[in-house]
């Protein structure tokens, strides 16, 4: 769509980003509180961030969510890859049908219900709970978005640049490998960003399936929660917003220049 | 050394009875599902012939060089290439080598990376590898862009990449898939005469697809016209254009006048032709057609001579009125409708800047031609 | 040519078609792999779950661990699985439809839902018509900023309405500096703050659908419509919306259906009196243990979801036929 941008559109967008980012920003002044009080301003200061790390608690957390995110998004980009392949190229096979079901569901099935039939999947097969189950709990509904984003380059990936590989002399498997998958990578990429941030920011799946020693730093920040709103939690949410934020500002700010670089690189290409 | 035209002048295999075929489609038929793309098809290319698939989309051209390049198997029939049936061998293992239509350069690797990706997939020594890349480069000069990836060049330089990368391996046969269709006009003319010297250069055999009528006749030696899975003919640009052998061929290529009719009567030379207004046509051409026989006679625009006076001893002559006419510089085409309704193409050169008494909009006007202008056709 | 040379392009032939069989037997084993990894993982993962729950949620509480009664087990043979399933019972779908905080608890859930999904669309059609309409570089930014807050924690987002939500919190502060009210408004632990909650959680869900599907528009429909005598107003009621609906539907079950079974903004920002079902669960399971009556609860979820749940899969299979 392309015309002029009325000034309904423009305030209707300044007012949607404010309402996304104000409480985000709120909670980020706040967690550089001097006061106790979350709401009453008492100065700037640094103390809830020193407290943050001297917490042990939340730092035994930090890291068994570090590395349930980092095995659970390796292993779902896998088979989240894989799904992608057999739903755009293997239009007939049998059970087809459950298979995409099987995919998609996930995507919006309540996750008090996903939690709660994964625990008692655990239990009937008698795993004992801990990390290994929230790491096999993440990569099975992680798995799911990988797929749909992969899924979605695939739907438009340029069939013949695989014929012309095997024109060329190279046998299926060989150009997999050598064409397919460089060209996806992208998409694989961003599929792997996505299921480790759903990884990490998981409450309700991992509540379910987690046992003892293998507590997250989301059940930890929601249990101190419930026990009411604490500027060290601000802190400790302030640097998991920063995290983010800056992985994504890094990976689009190279995108970015890329982009600025193909752009340049093609009228430099249409001059001759 | 010889010259380009003389070489094409005496090449002629087909004319050659005891020549062998270097590809060979014997009865193809290809079924996708109900639909029947290429149907009991035969066609023989032989070696070093610059042949093209001519036809609108939808005809089977682009199917039968599919099954060349081994991405579909005929359902029934057999391809031979050099004597050896190709069933079977997957795309990978076949000595021909393909330029899409699409180019499909693999956008993250150079354009020397596309050049040597055929050769190392037969572990060619990377020496050699290197210096087929050179040459190969030199011969499409694009020696300056070796280290640029296929976004950073201009849709001219990507044709010849993809053209370079098809015939880096030397494949026994190069199968072009409307290979200037995504160039523009002018570029297209250059590229069509750089592909031509390519061919005669290298010395292989092309069978190329085109929808594009101008291009197969002025690159190939030969033209198959394909209609829904059928070869309507197969011959020489010239022969196709002035020798049709049936009404579609002579309506697919070039402009064409059509009239319906009956033989009269008919000797060893010549026929007459009497058409449904009683108008009488005497053609030299008249083919197989026998007295009794429906047939139509086809000539071509630039055949037809328009002029305000019957011409003196004319043997086809009728009258008629110019109802349209399109001035075009280099030529007139008039559209002249006769007296029983028919409406006659007929253009005519302006070989001088002003031509006295020109004829114009519903002036009364005679069209003639000689007996061998147009041909019969019963098919 | 001579006989020798025919032998040996025979060989050849035979050669190349052997290694092709052999090379189209190693891709049939891989395909075959390619599909099957995937589709195990999810059948053992995804759907033996819900077998698992639809089973336990027939069987009885028990104080043990697992803990509940009948657990299927080969075990004893086959007389002995027949006597574990003439133990199932629906005993606990009969409990839940005699407690009535069960049945108001669905249908609290599901209405909050609607109308917190129609809050949504309200919020967010205007943001994604703006977008849309954007001048084409900033497009790609402004995208960029509607997913950034998705890449940060559901929970600190949820989280971070209580401070401003509370009594004595950021809003009413605000609001009582500006003399615009003098007490403060109870928002903290009502049905508004869900909305709020849900509205901002789940908006980037619904912009995005919305956005690609006005996107796509072509704007000279628009000048045809204006053209053809149709107002502003109307070019949008007549042209703009009917050709946005399939984001509008895509976003509405993206918001709608996770929603319904909403755990952490009822919990964190409805307080004690708010009933939703995912809330109901959690307390069944982790308060109660009733392993069984949260089986149960799960499977009733499910039943009231599935309708909404297969709109949403046609529709995004009819869009991925589209794509191609």
């Amino acid at each position: 769509m392309n015309a002029t941008w009325s000034r309904f559109n423009i305030v209707s967008i300044v007012l949607g980003f404010a309402f996304l980012y104000l409480p985000i920003v709120l909670l980020v002044i706040f967690s550089f509180n001097a006061s106790k009080l979350v709401t009453v301003w008492g100065g700037f200061s640094t103390k809830w961030y020193v407290e943050l790390f001297n917490n042990r608690g939340l730092m035994d957390a930090a890291w068994v969510t570090i590395r349930v995110g980092l095995i659970s998004a390796t292993i779902a980009t896998v088979l989240g890859t894989l799904a992608a392949l057999t739903l755009t190229r293997y239009t007939r096979f049998r059970g087809r049908v459950l298979f995409s079901g099987m995919v998609f569901a996930p995507l919006v099935m309540p996750e008090v219900i996903t939690g709660l039939s994964l625990l008692l999947l655990f239990v009937a097969i008698g795993f004992d709970r801990g990390f290994m189950t929230v790491t096999l709990a993440h990569i099975t509904f992680s798995m799911c978005f990988v797929a749909v984003v992969v899924q979605s380059r695939l739907v438009s990936f340029d069939r013949s640049l695989e014929e012309a590989a095997m024109d060329l002399g190279a046998p299926p498997v060989k150009t997999f490998f050598q064409i397919t998958l460089p060209v996806i990578m992208p998409a694989i990429v961003s599929g792997w960003m996505l299921a480790f941030t759903l990884s990490i920011d998981d409450l309700v799946i991992s509540s379910f399936t987690s046992g003892p020693g293998a507590t997250t730093l989301p059940m930890k920040i929601y249990s101190q929660v419930r026990l009411g709103v604490t500027p060290e939690i601000n802190a400790a949410c302030t640097l998991l917003i920063a995290i983010v934020a800056i992985g994504v500002v890094v990976a689009s700010l190279a995108n970015k220049r890329r982009e600025v670089q193909r752009l340049r690189d093609e009228q430099a290409a249409q001059r001759g | 050394m010889k010259s380009l035209g003389s070489i094409r002048r005496d090449f002629a295999p087909w004319a050659d009875p005891g020549a062998k075929p270097y590809i060979s489609f014997e009865n193809v038929t290809k079924k996708f599902g109900d639909f029947t793309a290429v149907n009991n098809l035969s066609l023989n290319v032989y070696e070093r012939e610059f042949f093209a698939l001519l036809g609108a989309s939808g005809c089977g051209k682009s199917t039968l060089l599919r099954m060349l390049a081994g991405f579909d198997e005929p359902t029934s029939g057999r391809i031979l290439l050099d004597g050896q049936d190709l069933r079977g061998i997957p795309p990978y293992r076949r000595p021909v080598n393909m330029m899409f239509q699409s180019y499909a350069l693999f956008p993250h690797m150079t354009v020397e990376g596309n050049i040597a990706f055929g050769l190392k997939q037969d572990n060619m020594p990377k020496a050699e590898i290197e210096a087929r890349v050179k040459e190969m480069l030199r011969l499409v000069k694009l020696e300056q862009f070796a280290k640029r990836k296929p976004h950073q060049l201009s849709g001219g330089q990507r044709q010849r990449v993809a053209l370079a990368r098809s015939v880096a391996k030397r494949p026994k046969v190069l199968l072009l898939d409307e290979p200037l269709g995504a160039l523009d006009k002018k570029l297209r003319e250059e590229t069509q005469f750089e592909l031509m010297d390519l061919q005669q250069s290298l010395g292989l055999t092309f069978v190329v697809v085109t929808h594009d009528q101008e291009e197969a006749m002025t690159m190939a030696d030969r033209i198959a016209i394909l209609d829904k899975g059928e070869v309507m003919q197969v011959a020489t640009p010239a022969e196709v254009y002035e020798a049709p052998g049936s009404r579609f061929v002579a309506g697919f290529v070039g402009n064409v006048n059509m009239f319906e009719g009956r033989v009269a009567a008919r000797d060893a030379r010549t026929a007459r032709i009497t058409g449904a207004s009683g108008a009488e046509i005497i053609v030299e051409n008249a083919g197989d057609a026998e007295t009794g026989n429906a047939v139509s006679f086809a000539i071509r625009p630039e055949k037809i001579r328009v002029s305000s006076r019957r011409p003196e001893g004319a043997v086809n002559a009728m009258e008629g009125e110019v109802f349209d006419l399109a001035y075009l510089g280099d030529m007139t085409v008039y559209h002249v409708r006769l007296d029983d309704g028919q409406v006659v193409k007929a253009s005519s050169l302006n070989a001088s800047r002003v031509t006295e008494d020109p004829l114009t909009w519903n002036d009364r006007a005679w069209i003639s031609f000689t007996p061998d202008a147009g041909v019969v056709l019963t098919r | 040519m001579s006989e020798a040379v025919i032998d040996r392009e025979n060989g050849a032939v035979a050669a190349a078609q052997g290694r092709s069989l052999a090379g189209r037997a190693v891709a049939a084993v891989v395909s075959r792999l390619v599909i099957l990894v995937p589709y195990l993982w999810l059948l053992f993962f995804f759907l033996a779950p819900f077998v698992i729950v639809f089973k336990i949620s027939l069987s009885q509480t028990a104080i043990a661990m697992p803990p509940y009664d009948p657990v299927l087990s080969l075990a004893d043979g086959v007389s002995g699985l027949l006597e574990q399933l003439r133990q199932l019972s629906i005993d606990n779908y009969v409990w839940l439809t005699e407690d009535a905080l069960y049945f108001n608890a669905y249908v609290s859930s599901v209405v909050i839902a609607a109308i917190s999904t129609f809050l949504t669309l309200l919020v967010g059609y205007p943001i994604a018509y703006g977008m849309a309409r954007a001048p084409a570089s900033l497009r790609p930014m402004l995208l960029m900023l509607v997913i950034l807050p998705f890449w940060t924690s559901f929970l600190i987002r949820v989280y971070a309405w209580i401070g401003i939500l509370k009594p004595e919190g950021l809003l009413n502060q605000f609001l009582m500096a500006l003399n615009i009210i003098d007490e403060p408004l109870i928002i903290l632990n009502t049905h508004t703050a869900i909305f709020i909650g849900i509205v901002y959680s789940y908006l980037p869900f619904m912009i995005l659908p919305l956005y690609s599907s006005l996107e796509k528009m072509d704007y000279s429909l628009i000048e045809a419509a204006k053209d053809l005598g149709c107002t502003p107003n109307g070019a949008f009621w007549k042209i703009t919306f009917p050709l946005s609906l399939p984001g509008v539907i895509a976003g509405c079950m993206l918001v709608f259906i996770p929603a319904v079974g909403e755990f952490v903004i009822p919990d964190l920002l409805g307080g004690s009196q708010t009933l939703m079902i995912g809330k109901t669960l959690w307390n069944e399971f982790f308060a109660n243990r009733d392993w069984p009556v949260s089986s149960a609860v799960a499977v009733i979820l499910l039943l009231i979801l599935i309708v909404p749940i297969m709109i949403f899969q046609s529709a995004q299979a009819r869009a991925q036929e589209q794509e191609r």
